[in-house]
């Protein structure tokens, strides 16, 4: 096969054979059943041992899979439980800043907000579960693209409307706007969608670290900006929220 | 920024602090509230499940005891707090739920009787004499249903060897889980106090509504010595002081779950309601001062009483299973892995495919009150996948919460314009979106999801003076989402009376035994 790599082919050879019939087998087992020396053998496992995907019995000798391939098998996590995960932090968040609050997901070239919580005020607010927000120019949309490299592509593919004056859609500007938010740790978005509206997002990580969503406020730019910038008060909120939620993901089921 | 900060502090004051218990069916939780009802830390432990046979529910009640202690320090380790910054301790409780046990040792008897546990069935219906379900019910504002305390008490009495006679030497304790809480709390064999408050009692069978004190006539009735029984309390009072990690805190409030929820949503007036989604689900309306009797299978219930205030009653329908039956869906059938999940599978699927799944696992409860039912799922062909069974389980949920409405409305003559909601279930936007529509009202969800410890915390608050007044608990009330109906009326017609086919199809499944 052209271009193929030897040893990962192996390495898959080995997971195969230990993912199926007995579950645990000794060095010479898999060297025999794959056909392949000893050495070359002992080099793969001691690899796949490191990387979590086998385990060695400590007793025995032998091996068998490693709870990281589990990990990888179930690794996608439902929108509807990061939801209720989040709705205790997004509640405070709301009352602490006074502001609505989205938590949204990357789905297919935009955010989808899985969940929204109205400003506490009296006002009347409808509420935009399953409405979509463009990726390029929104604080959640930002977040997801500078840290999820699929959001990332996505964003880069798109043709990025502009909304405002202010929305950013050169490709190095727009890069530029990524690479701060990388090193911040936070997106804004300024008017940059909707005109007299500013929102703020932070990233929300499952326990492998894997950006999973972004969970951020929006209002009014004279409530939710000083001086043409973002409310630190507001932005720590925020950041404090996307970390709450991600240590909750941390934790056992539901 | 602030990277050292833990998330649940950083942007709260420094204290005081209202701690409250939450001992509910499937875990205990602790939560600490600042001053504006505001979270500042959870810490949450689930217990065994226990069952011993068909239709029997127990707990162990020295485990939840242990829970109990270990989520207080966990929720205060988490806040970074001491006993010092806590003001006052509220507790609550999944209601009905019974233990006896030894008032020199504190050991349990007998695992604790859950509430849904039905094996008191025959003995409810020897109870009943020849006038039936409702003998006490003038009384006691309940049918005899094996859903409540009193019975459970007997069961034990009659079961467990030699239990009568130690009861009847004043050796025995009786509690709902805030007594046997409480009693623990304020030291156990060394002086703990033995209480319950009016909304717990009012769930036994044996509390009379309107002196809100055991009633002489029922516990001859039942054989149920006075002896085991707590003293009655208002439901926010200073009943007693911690002893051991809490030394000192004023033990403040005491209030089933679902009359805490009516507390924590703020439904302070006569007329406003709530229905909180958790194991089971349960409506609740303020009738103000006045108990109002039921001719719709509703329960007269205290919904609570401040201080040495009027006691408030409320109306409440009663729905056994309403999120144990997600849970089912994902322990016993294993067709999800999470709670939530069950909102993924029912969303690929754009109806119910004409499945209609009735969760009579312990009989039927409101409106109904029949114990002879048993769950089905109607309506099957080869066309149905589970994803439709997903959207039958939670459509289950939205068609007991609409019976339950529709005898509120007959009963108290008033019409819902909105439904207050609150429990776990409520993270589910396609079941709210579901009740709003079934009902044809709004559907509004409070900041605060944790309505039921923070009605603890609110009613312990007020005992101890950190809060004025119910008004100023109101104007933390705030609205976080509403779900707004948008199903065509010929459509829900349809659809409730395929349910209403359904729910027929339950009923008397159990053949009588006598
Ligand atoms: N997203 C969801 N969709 C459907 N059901 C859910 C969801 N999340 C949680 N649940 C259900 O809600 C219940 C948990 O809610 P909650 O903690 O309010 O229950 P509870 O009755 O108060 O429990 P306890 O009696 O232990 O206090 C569980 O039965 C669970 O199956
Ligand atoms: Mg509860």
């Amino acid at each position: 096969m052209a271009g193929s790599i030897q040893s990962v082919e192996r390495a898959a050879a080995v997971l195969r054979l230990l993912a199926g019939g007995e579950r645990r087998l000794g060095l010479t087992d898999v060297a025999t059943a794959l056909g392949l020396a000893k050495g070359t053998t002992h080099g793969i496992l001691r690899t796949l041992q490191q990387e979590g995907f086998v385990e060695q019995d400590e007793a025995s000798g032998k091996y068998q899979l490693g709870a990281e391939l589990l990990r990888l098998g179930n690794s996608y996590l439902d929108v509807h439980e990061l939801r209720a995960r989040a709705l205790v932090w997004t509640d405070d968040l709301a009352r602490a800043s006074g502001e609505s609050v989205y938590l949204g997901v990357l789905h297919q070239q935009g955010v989808l907000i899985v969940h929204h919580v109205f400003r506490p005020d009296d006002s009347r607010q409808v509420l935009e579960v399953g409405a979509m927000q463009p990726l390029h120019s929104t604080a959640l949309g930002k977040v997801l693209t500078a840290f999820d490299p699929v959001a990332h592509r996505e964003a880069l593919e798109l043709e990025r409307e502009r909304f405002t004056p202010r929305t950013v859609t050169e490709p190095a500007e727009f890069e530029g706007v990524l690479d701060l938010i990388r090193a911040r740790g936070w997106a804004a978005d300024l008017e940059e969608t909707w005109d007299g509206v500013a929102s703020v997002a932070a990233p929300v990580h499952d326990r492998r670290r894997m950006p999973v969503g972004a969970v951020g406020i929006t209002g009014a730019v004279e409530r939710v900006c000083d001086d043409g910038e973002i409310r630190a008060r507001l932005v720590a909120a925020v950041r404090d929220c996307a970390r709450a939620v991600s240590r909750d993901l941390g934790g056992g089921r539901f | 920024m602030t990277d050292n900060h833990t998330a649940a502090t950083s942007s709260h004051g420094e204290g005081p602090f209202i701690a409250a218990i939450d001992q509910g069916t499937t875990s205990s939780r602790c939560i600490v509230f600042d001053r504006d009802g505001r979270i500042v830390s959870v810490d949450q432990k689930e217990h065994e499940q226990i069952f011993p046979k068909p239709g029997w529910v127990e707990h162990d009640a020295a485990e939840i005891w242990t829970n109990v202690q270990e989520v207080v320090s966990g929720a205060l380790a988490k806040a970074g707090i001491t006993k010092g910054d806590v003001k006052a301790l509220g507790i609550t409780n999944q209601r009905e739920t019974t233990v006896l046990w030894d008032k020199n040792t504190g050991e349990p008897v007998h695992n604790a009787l859950v509430w849904q546990d039905t094996r008191t069935d025959a003995l409810c219906k020897e109870l009943g004499r020849n006038v039936g379900q409702d003998r006490f019910r003038r009384e006691t504002g309940l049918p005899l249903a094996s859903y409540f305390a009193g019975p459970k008490i007997r069961w034990m009495l009659d079961n467990v060897e030699g239990l009568r006679e130690r009861a009847e030497a004043g050796e025995i304790l009786f509690g709902t889980m805030d007594s046997w809480v409480i009693w623990n709390l304020t030291g156990g064999p060394n002086g703990g106090v033995h209480v319950t408050d009016v909304t717990n009692a009012s769930r036994t069978l044996l509390m009379n509504l309107q002196t809100l004190d055991w009633d002489e006539r029922i516990l001859s009735s039942m054989e149920i010595p006075a002896t085991v029984l707590p003293q009655i309390r208002s439901s926010a009072e200073v009943y007693g002081y911690a002893k051991g990690a809490l030394e000192g805190v004023p033990v403040a409030s005491a209030l089933g779950d679902q009359q805490a929820a009516l507390f924590g949503q703020t439904c302070f007036s006569k007329g406003e309601a709530k229905s909180t989604y958790g194991t089971g689900t349960f409506l609740l309306l303020n009738t103000g001062d006045t108990p109002v009797n039921s001719y719709n299978g509703l329960l007269t219930t205290v919904g609570y009483r401040i201080g040495d205030q009027a006691p408030v009653y409320a109306l409440e329908g009663s729905i056994a299973v309403t999120g144990s039956l997600v849970q089912w869906m994902r322990d016993q059938m294993g067709l999800i892995k999470s709670a939530a999940e069950i909102e993924t599978l029912a969303s690929s699927v754009e109806d119910n495919g004409g499945a209609y799944f009735v969760p009579a696992f312990s009989g039927l409860f409101a409106p109904y009150w029949r114990s002879d039912a048993r769950g089905v799922i109607a309506g099957l062909t080869r066309y149905v996948t589970k994803a439709h069974i997903a959207r039958a389980v939670l459509e289950a949920t939205a068609w007991q919460t609409r019976e339950i409405v529709d005898a509120m409305n007959k009963d108290s003559g008033v019409d819902l314009t909105a439904l207050k909601v609150d429990g776990g279930m409520t993270s589910n936007n396609l079941l709210m979106q579901t009740i709003a529509d079934v009902l044809d009202a709004p559907v509004v969800r409070p900041m605060v999801a944790e309505t039921t410890c923070l009605g603890a915390a609110y009613a312990a608050g007020l005992a101890v003076g950190f809060w004025r007044d119910t008004d100023e608990l109101r104007a933390n009330w705030r609205r976080a989402a509403e779900w707004t109906p948008r199903m065509d009326a010929a459509t829900r017609d349809r659809e409730y009376k395929n349910w209403l086919k359904a729910v027929e199809r339950t009923m008397g499944w159990i053949e009588e035994e006598h």
